[in-house]
């Protein structure tokens, strides 16, 4: 707790620098993620993470020193030259783009390797620290690293808010985009020039293997809690700084801890979660959907019931015990009981000396579920030629999901008719 | 016009078959008979070819069940065989004219065993029955698009089924491709073989077939051709989309409702 | 001698992963290697922890398994949870990987792992950790005898499934409608994959497993049509970037795994230019004579 105050209370410059190290630097690779996540090619970026290395170590073998200025240049150019490969050999070669970004992002990275290790091997003094590119050291980032890449950083997000509308269209549809004039090479340019600066600088945070995450990680998960653009990319900006933060917090507590790694881990958790939990797409919010659809099955095919019996006995008045609708159908005793009771809770219906009893609005519904059946028989024998006894099983499941206004043209395309298929009057 | 026969080759029994929860195929009813050159037929996105794959199980099904000579598939897959679209592969796999017509052999084969001389000599005949024998060594990416779907039939072929289940086979093709394919459609048929064919040409239908089913999200004919192919029922497949049938498709899916209750 | 056994390393690791890459990049699936060579280093990290020693049999295991359950994730993801299928690759490896990243922070001091290995292994200590008998004879090193046992499993593995490998790879769904089980055939290839990853990583590391994967058959696919010619000349490149890579390595005084990868580079990038049926010098050559 003493931590977490120290820590949040920013006092200490050191942190303050960090933690907006490392907030910019994951701000920006998601929102430029986004981009590249949209367009199916959220892989390239892993590619271009590996390929900064050897820029990196040939900007140090050729300048001999570590100003991150000449660095950043030399990771700019290796990693563009790592898309402009990846494209050429996809376009002009029977090589698929997967191999292709296999293949430049393990010999892009094998040739970094063999450089940095031979770098190491001189004993030059200067190099110690290059290999902090492999895996990151966002604790270690401080004053001229800090600027440098704060600023790239900045840029970044102000490109994408001002080629916002261009770069939407680009992965929405290349070819509209073409056809409206709009210079889709410049932006593809653009896009690709963006991607690599967020590489080149979110690696200084999390290190080469991990940088995909940073791209591709806060996208995904933005991507399940919205269908508009702007809020996806302000709600990936959003999950990479938290990330950021809390990846600066656990190294702050923990200083053995890697800072890499642990915004990875978070940033992956909370995608997982969204993956699970978001409401709409997300895993569990369809199933539970799915258990909604089967209770409402289930209370609907009750109150059907219900309605059937009174319609054979032309009595909607009396109530009906739970064998005499089981009897009817096949329903598993408690669960049938269970809906029951639901079903008297909502209103639907009445409990009478342990017997059930459809009230108005019961009847009404009940009414209808048994109209909607019968309507889609009749639909299916005339529309879709089927036999009129293979019609019931496929209305037992429409009968649920027909809204009014479906209804409506069903019955009109039906022409307002009378008996269903099996000559049972449509109530 | 939906003619039912007595036993048949192909069973196919209230057949839906959704994707992603959408039903594309509404309660299809189908038998075929055997011996026949079934022609397929219906408009863009009618289902023709989740037709055929859902038969021979390549894609699950919401309800119904097919059955092949009175069994489950299970029972029959060295009887019968399939001819994808050609688009459905990569031709610039590495691999010869003769590697793909050999692969019709791999279902009798099973685990473990290496194709023997008999197997080699089926997948010559079948290349020559498609006047394909020139081509045996002649590696796939160097073929025509004609020459392309010969050795597919030449592969299906090899494997001597007895039904064939065939996915725009004249799709692409030249002229004399076409004909030769459907000589050798005829053939098979007057060997007592069955051959359903997804085929999307109106015109060279009736001269085609013997037996055609119309589709268009469901079943809206099936029957000897000069039967079929009439314009009341041309009318009926082509005269646009049911917008109610699909409209409540788009409904299951959005609420991920089951296309039966009990699933 | 050390030279002989570090090639000879490099020789097996390429063997495996060559011949397991060519159904790979056919399959489009050439990322899905990248990523269950990464991910598999949480399982190392656990296996080494619960046994404490670089057992061999318990870290084939471990990470195997998490290696097939790499594959079982991003189907998961991409199934289930309707995760676009790149950012179900990418989300998933990374995630694994950072956990095995602090795992060995976690246990620096048990765990006899350092984060520049995991990258790019320590072939170059290979020739150190022999089997010695009983009678004081020298048996070779441990890690050559484990990746011939994994080469000839690997080996054996395609000789026999060798038509169903070959048929799912081109045509699953004609595979599909004879019979043949597209599901089972995919899940052994992952899990070779996976095998031949643990068993390479802590000699050569992921990212040669990675180049070994698909560097060497995306040059053969270059240089052949026949499959089993690509599966054949994808081993003998291998083999050839592992004896070059080795001198190189030494002329330069750096990482031996690095100059492979590099090595292999070199390879692709010669057949890209030169090779006779697809090499684009060859087919600028070609247009142009046609033009006279």
């Amino acid at each position: 707790m003493q931590d977490f105050i120290e820590f949040f209370s920013f006092t200490d410059a050191n942190i303050r620098y960090v933690t907006l190290g490392s907030v910019l630097l994951a701000a920006s690779s998601a929102v430029v993620g986004c981009f590249t996540l949209l367009r199916k090619r959220a892989l390239v970026g892993d590619a271009v993470a590996h390929a900064v290395l050897p820029g990196v170590c040939l900007a140090f073998i050729l300048s001999g020193t570590k100003n991150p200025f000449i660095l950043l240049i030399g990771a700019f150019v290796t990693g563009w030259l790592s898309l402009v490969v990846i494209d050429y050999i996809t376009s002009r070669s029977r090589i698929k783009e997967d191999t292709a970004i296999g293949l430049v992002l393990s010999v892009f990275f094998g040739i970094g390797i063999l450089l940095l290790t031979a770098i190491q091997q001189t004993g030059n003094a200067a190099q110690s620290g290059l290999d902090k590119f492999l895996f990151g050291s966002a604790a270690s980032l401080i004053g001229e690293d800090l600027i440098a890449f704060g600023v790239v950083a900045v840029l970044l997000l102000v490109a994408v808010v001002l080629f916002f509308k261009e770069l939407t269209l680009l992965c929405f549809d290349q070819a509209y985009a073409r056809t409206i004039g709009f210079p889709v090479r410049g932006l593809e340019l653009l896009l690709t020039t963006l991607t690599v600066f967020a590489v080149v600088v979110g690696i200084q945070a999390v290190g080469v293997v991990l940088m995909a995450a940073m791209l591709i990680t806060p996208a995904a998960a933005a991507r399940f809690w919205t269908e508009n653009l702007k809020v996806m990319l302000v709600l990936a900006a959003l999950i990479g700084a938290f990330s950021g933060i809390a990846g600066a917090f656990v190294s702050y507590t923990a200083p053995s801890m890697p800072t890499g790694p642990w915004i990875v881990l978070i940033v992956s958790m909370i995608a997982i979660l969204s993956f699970a939990l978001a409401p709409g797409r997300g895993w569990v919010a369809r199933i539970l959907r799915q258990r909604r659809n089967k209770t409402r099955i289930l209370e609907e095919n009750l109150l059907k019931l219900l309605y059937q019996l009174g319609e054979l006995r032309q009595d909607y008045g009396s109530a009906r015990s739970l064998e005499e609708l089981l009897e009817r159908r096949n329903i598993p005793k408690s669960e049938a009981l269970g809906g029951l009771q639901k079903l008297k809770r909502q209103g639907y219906l009445q409990k009478d000396d342990g017997r059930w009893l459809l009230t108005p609005e019961g009847e009404k519904r009940g009414r209808r579920v048994v109209r909607l059946h019968r309507l889609w028989e009749l639909y299916l024998t005339q529309y879709l030629n089927l036999a009129s006894d293979h019609v019931h099983e496929d209305a037992e499941t429409i009968e649920h999901i027909i809204t009014p206004e479906l209804e409506q043209r069903l019955i009109e395309e039906l022409n307002y008719p009378d008996l269903d298929p099996h000559s049972a009057r449509i109530p | 016009m939906i003619l039912q026969v007595e036993n048949p080759v192909v069973e196919v029994h209230d057949l839906t078959v959704s994707y992603d929860r959408k039903p594309v195929l509404w309660g299809i009813d189908l038998t075929l008979p055997a011996g026949a050159l079934v022609g397929v037929i219906g408009p863009n996105g009618a289902g023709k070819s989740t037709l055929i794959k859902a038969m021979m199980n390549l894609l699950p099904v919401s309800s119904g069940y097919v059955r092949i000579f009175d069994q489950p598939l299970k029972q029959v897959y060295s009887r019968i065989s399939y001819v994808p679209q050609r688009e459905s592969v990569d031709w610039d796999f590495p691999a010869s004219v003769f590697d793909v017509v050999l692969m019709g052999r791999y279902g009798q084969l099973g685990l473990f065993k290496r194709p023997r001389k008999a197997d080699k000599d089926a997948a010559m005949e079948a290349l020559e029955k498609v006047g394909m024998q020139g081509f045996a060594n002649r590696q796939i990416s160097q073929l025509s698009g004609g020459q392309q779907q010969r050795v597919f039939l030449a592969r299906a072929l090899a494997q001597n089924a007895d039904v064939y289940f065939m996915d725009e086979p004249f799709a692409g093709v030249d002229i004399a491709t076409e004909t030769a394919i459907i000589q050798l459609l005829r053939l098979m048929r007057d060997q007592g073989k069955t051959v359903i064919v997804v085929h999307h040409d109106l015109q060279s239908a009736s001269e085609y077939f013997d037996w055609v089913v119309l589709l268009n999200m469901r079943l809206v004919a099936s029957g000897p051709t000069e039967q079929v192919l009439n314009q009341e029922l041309l009318e009926q497949t082509y005269g646009g989309k049911l917008t109610l049938l699909s409209k409540v498709g788009d409904l299951l899916r959005k609420q991920e409702f089951p296309a039966r209750e009990k699933s | 001698m050390n030279a002989f056994w570090i090639i000879l390393t490099g020789s097996l690791v390429a063997t495996c992963c060559s011949l397991l890459g060519c159904f790979l990049i056919l399959r489009r699936m050439a990322m899905v290697g990248d990523a269950i060579s990464h991910a598999v280093l949480p399982g190392i990290v656990i296996a080494f922890m619960l046994t404490g020693s670089r057992d061999t049999i318990p870290m084939l295991i471990g990470a195997g398994l998490l290696g097939v359950l790499t594959t079982f994730l991003i189907e998961f993801f991409h199934r289930y949870a309707r995760v676009q299928a790149d950012a179900a690759i990418g989300v998933t490896f990374t995630w694994l990987f950072a956990i095995g990243i602090i795992l060995i922070s976690v246990f620096a001091g048990q765990v006899d792992l350092d984060q520049d290995c995991v990258l790019y292994g320590e072939i170059a200590y290979v020739p150190l950790d022999l089997i010695i008998t009983k009678g004081g004879l020298s048996m070779g090193p441990r890690t050559v005898w484990m990746l011939a046992l994994v080469t000839l499993l690997i080996g054996a593995f395609i000789v026999l499934g060798y038509k169903e490998l070959f048929l799912t790879t081109f045509d699953p769904a004609f595979a599909a409608a004879i019979g043949i089980s597209t599901t089972l055939w995919y899940y052994l290839l992952m899990g070779a994959v996976s095998l031949t990853t643990v068993a390479s990583f802590e000699s050569v590391g992921a990212i040669l497993v990675v180049a070994f994967l698909v560097a060497p058959p995306a040059t053969s696919y270059l240089l052949t049509d026949d499959f089993k010619n690509m599966l054949g000349i994808s081993v003998l490149l291998g083999i050839i970037a592992s004896f070059a890579g080795y001198y190189l390595a030494v002329w330069l005084d750096g990482s031996i795994a690095g100059a492979i990868a590099t090595v292999t580079g070199i390879e692709f990038l010669l057949a890209f230019l030169f090779s006779p049926t697809h090499g684009k010098l060859r087919r600028q050559k070609r247009v142009q004579m046609v033009g006279h």
